[in-house]
């Protein structure tokens, strides 16, 4: 078990290297830095002098250690648009992206496996069919389109929700959080839902065609045989058999929540990472867009890592053969 | 004579299917005695299955059980609502199914399919369970229960997996165990001991045992007595040294003939040409008549009844006009 969880710790940070690289590369891709950095009437000799103040003489490969040196321990560099450091600017962020994501993953589990298990037990009734009607709508339609049909029916038609930011906010040490206020639980509704909709509809899927395809398999079969009441066979045999895959797929997903969270931030005016990044991409500020890229990667990379390990904590099976495997 | 603990009275089970409904179980009755093991034959799909889920009540759609009756020690439970047929099934009825590497849930140790199965009928408390499923355990043959209780199903093997099968069919004292082909997915080595053990239990609690395989030489070593199914109908029924040493159907006949002997003596095998009609095709008269070597016109418009013919009974239109008492 130790060893499974470290050899796959080792090939994340496999990743993060590979990723390290792009993320550097984007520098020279994007032109000369210097450029960016000073004004165009800067004479030569202050340009070399910024250059050499940033270590942009030194060979590509030095460099290159320098920023991972840097990026592993949480530097980035400084904004160009906003002069201030990257991490400080991520990290005044991060809190509104992670709420924002955490919430929407919440709301999808939490509805797409009650939808779902309710539309595989009772397949043929009405609500069941509606419920894969609109699955298939939330599935199709593109998350800008939700948000701004959200606000416009709950914000600008009824007035009881507020179209954009985060209402109020109590910092908690650097965490700021809106989660303890009324406005800010109002504000943090419509965007959970946008943000939440696909994943939900998915999750409602393949929990429905896992559930369906449990139920048809012999150890249910057997269960109702041993006269097992339909509560202990439905939620005890059959849920927790659905809910392998669901695992995986809610968790990988939990990153792209976080990546797809861009377009729900900008459509919300969301002040988190994803906004940051729109704003970064609008004025070519590349420490910010490298930054977010690895800090996107390393959520991806964690969440891969977590969901293998949980995998083998729900599934005995798996544990064998880890064991033995290692 | 008791009561039976099984008596099935003309079960007839359909299917509805897009091309009309499908008889897959017709007019079929027999009765099973305490601590008596029936063996039902046949080939695939000649209803014995079917049989064996339409007692336990699991039939399910678009199958149903389209008229006939099931007893169970006089109580009829084909007509019981579906709560109080789930209280019997696992309780009164123990059913056994073919392949033990399916049969239970990979997620859960042995134990705590057991102690779960054990505590929704018995009104027990959790260690006391704990210590009945050891017990059961013990009893179907697994070597240290009180270790292996906590494994999970995968980490035994297929036989050892059936024996836990087994312990979970049998953990509330049923009166009645319907082992759906319970070795086939079995080891030959090992499918002797599963045989034995469930003769054993069989008799050890005088419970009854509906035996359903195709398998011949398993019904000879275990049943009192055989059902003989072709096509959804009951083609011979009897005691079991009767009926494998002298079947009356033709049918049996081509069964008992296809058995291979160790006595070597070079006799080809028997083997009875053609195949089984599918359930939208069954011809009309005996079902049989188009492999029969012995049909004559009869057979090919009446269907022949079940008639008594000493202690078997057959459903063959050759044995009409014979009177019954002179058979044998």
């Amino acid at each position: 078990m130790l060893a499974f969880t470290l050899r796959r710790a080792v090939q994340a940070v496999g990743v993060m290297f590979a990723v390290g690289i792009i993320a550097f590369s984007m520098f020279r891709f994007a032109g000369d830095p210097v450029n960016q950095i000073v004004s165009i009437d800067t004479p030569a000799a202050e340009r070399e002098a910024v250059r050499k103040s940033l270590g942009l003489d030194d060979p590509v490969p030095v460099q290159f250690v320098r920023y991972f040196g840097d990026a592993a321990q949480f530097k980035f560099g400084v904004s160009y648009q906003f002069r201030q450091p990257v991490s400080a600017l991520l990290m005044e962020r991060m809190p509104a992206t992670l709420e924002l994501a955490i919430c929407a993953t919440v709301f999808a589990m939490v509805f797409g496996i009650l939808m779902g298990v309710y539309s595989a037990l009772k397949r043929d009734t009405v609500l069941a069919k509606l419920f894969q009607a609109v699955s298939l709508i939330g599935i199709s339609l593109p998350t800008f389109l939700i948000g701004i049909l959200l606000i416009y029916l709950f914000a600008v038609t009824l007035g009881w929700l507020p179209s954009f930011g985060r209402g109020e906010v109590v910092k908690l040490g650097w965490w700021s959080t809106g989660l303890l206020t009324l406005s800010g639980l109002k504000a943090l509704i419509m965007p959970s839902i946008t943000l939440g909709l696909f994943q939900m509809t998915l999750i409602m899927r393949l929990v429905r065609a896992e559930m369906l395809e449990v139920l048809r398999t012999d150890y249910i079969r057997f269960a109702r045989a041993r006269g097992l009441t339909t509560r202990a066979i439905h939620f005890g045999h059959a849920l927790k058999n659905t809910l392998i895959p669901v695992i995986t797929v809610a968790g990988l997903q939990f990153g792209s929540v976080i990546a797809f969270s861009i377009i729900t931030e900008t459509v919300f005016q969301w002040p988190g990472m994803g906004l940051l990044f729109v704003q970064a991409v609008q004025n070519v500020d590349i420490p910010i867009m490298a930054a977010y890229l690895l800090m996107v990667s390393l959520i991806f990379v964690t969440i891969n890592l977590v969901v293998d390990i949980l995998y083998t904590v729900v599934d005995p099976r798996l544990r064998a053969t880890v064991g033995r495997a290692t | 004579m008791t009561e039976p603990v099984l008596s099935v009275r003309n079960l007839r089970v359909e299917f509805a299917s897009r091309r009309g409904t499908l008889r897959a179980i017709d007019d079929v009755s027999f009765d099973i005695a305490k601590g008596e093991v029936l063996g039902v034959v046949g080939e695939s799909g000649a209803g014995k299955s079917v049989t064996g889920l339409a007692v336990i009540g699991l039939i399910d759609p678009p199958g149903r059980i389209a008229g006939g009756e099931i007893h169970l020690a006089g109580l009829r439970i084909d007509d019981l609502p579906p709560e109080e047929m789930r209280r019997i099934r696992g309780k009164r009825i123990g059913m056994i199914f073919q392949d033990p590497l399916t049969s239970l849930n990979p997620l859960y140790r042995v134990g705590d399919q057991i102690i779960e199965t054990i505590r929704t009928h018995l009104n027990l408390s959790e260690t006391a369970a704990r210590r009945r499923a050891i017990d059961l355990l013990a009893e179907v043959g697994i070597p240290a229960p009180e270790k292996r209780i906590d494994g999970y199903p995968h980490e035994f093997s297929g036989g050892m997996r059936q024996r836990v099968v087994i312990a979970l069919a049998i953990c509330a004292e049923p009166e009645l165990i319907i082992a759906d082909e319970p070795t086939t997915a079995l080891d030959v080595s090992v499918q002797a001991q599963i045989i034995s053990l469930i003769k054993r239990l069989g008799r050890d609690h005088g419970t009854a045992v509906m035996l359903v395989t195709h398998d011949m030489g398993v019904i000879a070593e275990t049943s009192d007595r055989v059902a003989v199914m072709y096509a959804g109908r009951v083609a011979e029924i009897g005691p079991v040294q009767d009926v494998v040493k002298n079947p009356l159907h033709p049918y049996a006949k081509g069964l008992m003939g296809a058995i291979p002997t160790l006595a070597g003596d070079d006799k080809r095998l028997m083997q009875i040409p053609g195949s089984m009609p599918r359930l939208s095709a069954i011809p009309r008269g005996c079902s049989f008549n188009p492999r029969c070597a012995f049909a004559f016109d009869r057979c090919r418009v009446d269907r022949p009844e079940p008639l008594p013919r000493g202690a078997q009974s057959v459903a063959c239109h050759l044995y009409d006009d014979v009177p019954a008492e002179s058979a044998a």
